[in-house]
């Protein structure tokens, strides 16, 4: 019985929803660079500010178009029970909540720096500025939601691009952080404490938790989903009991 | 019916797009602030002086319209 759930595997969406969520982390990253690269009024001859600035907006656009993909495909697969709801207000689905909670969470966030993004004539440069600070929170959160929902975190290419994306966003935030110091010294210090800690969370937790053995079921995956090793003894416990 | 450039020097923090974009009427002074010219504007560059203003990250950058006077 469980080989015939077995063998009907996962669906084309499901496929869909890992990479375009992969696509998104790589351009969701080259937004932060390219945004502090922005901030920070970096210019040559053959690349002027209007063009980092348009690229910047032009890439979170796309990111947000892979995060649509990513989203509708993860609801249309009904390998895992993802709602639209789930998707969109955080840590209420079956699936693994927690860390499906952050990528909902991560997304919302992304959604108040977009609209504050597209209405910033109406809302006044300040308060534009201090929503737009919130896409340095929704990052890690989506770093966070690859790692603890992924289904390709332990392979080598997927491991590659979330470290060369924490990489490079670490340097983004070091190079923005020195942007200007020591003005504003407590913010910045708050900024700086904060990557380092979650850069050394990260590099702690990695090994025991998604990198390490039953993830799949540590991070709540519904038992009914889980592969053979534990659907077979479920399935022989239900062929004893007959 | 004519278009003109104004700028909110208040608004302005020397982002200095405005000069990339429209270097026929925009120049910058030694410290990143735009030296407009406030001429009316020709047709041809209506379309990029709006442009111009839509790049600037604080909004400083005008096109005015204006209605010629009888």
């Amino acid at each position: 019985m469980s080989t015939t759930i077995a063998a009907a595997g996962p669906s084309a969406y499901w496929y869909l929803t890992r990479s375009s969520g992969a696509v998104a982390l790589v351009l969701l990253t080259l937004t932060l660079v390219l945004g502090v690269v922005d901030v920070r009024r970096w210019s040559t001859e053959t690349w002027p500010r209007f063009v980092v600035d348009s690229l910047h907006r032009n890439v979170s656009l796309l990111a947000l178009a892979f995060l649509g993909l990513h989203i509708l495909t993860a609801v249309l697969d009904s390998f895992a029970p993802i709602s639209l709801i789930n998707a969109v207000i955080p840590f209420t689905g079956s699936y693994r909540p927690f860390w499906l909670g952050l990528g909902a969470l991560s997304f919302d966030l992304m959604l108040a720096v977009i609209i504050t993004s597209l209405l910033r004539r109406r809302m006044g440069h300040a308060t534009w500025r201090a929503v737009h600070w919130l896409a340095y929170a929704s990052w890690p959160i989506a770093l966070l939601h690859g790692f603890g929902t992924g289904s390709d975190v332990k392979s080598t290419w997927m491991l590659a691009i979330s470290i060369s994306c924490l990489v490079a966003a670490i340097a983004a935030v070091l190079v923005r952080i020195a942007a200007g110091w020591p003005d504003q010294l407590a913010r910045r210090s708050a900024a700086l404490g904060g990557a380092g800690i979650f850069t050394l969370g990260l590099i702690l937790w990695l090994p025991s938790g998604p990198l390490g053995k039953e993830w799949a079921r540590r991070s709540g995956t519904p038992s009914s989903l889980l592969g053979h090793s534990t659907s077979h003894s479920s399935a022989n416990s239900t062929e004893a009991s007959r | 019916m004519s278009e003109r450039l104004r700028l909110n020097p208040i608004a302005c923090e020397a982002h200095g797009m405005c000069a990339e974009l429209l270097p026929e009427r925009i120049s910058l002074d030694e410290w990143g602030y735009p030296i407009l010219d406030e001429r009316p504007l020709s047709p041809d560059l209506v379309s990029h002086a709006q442009r111009a203003a839509q790049a600037c990250p604080t909004f400083a950058l005008l096109v005015e319209r204006e209605r010629s006077r009888g």
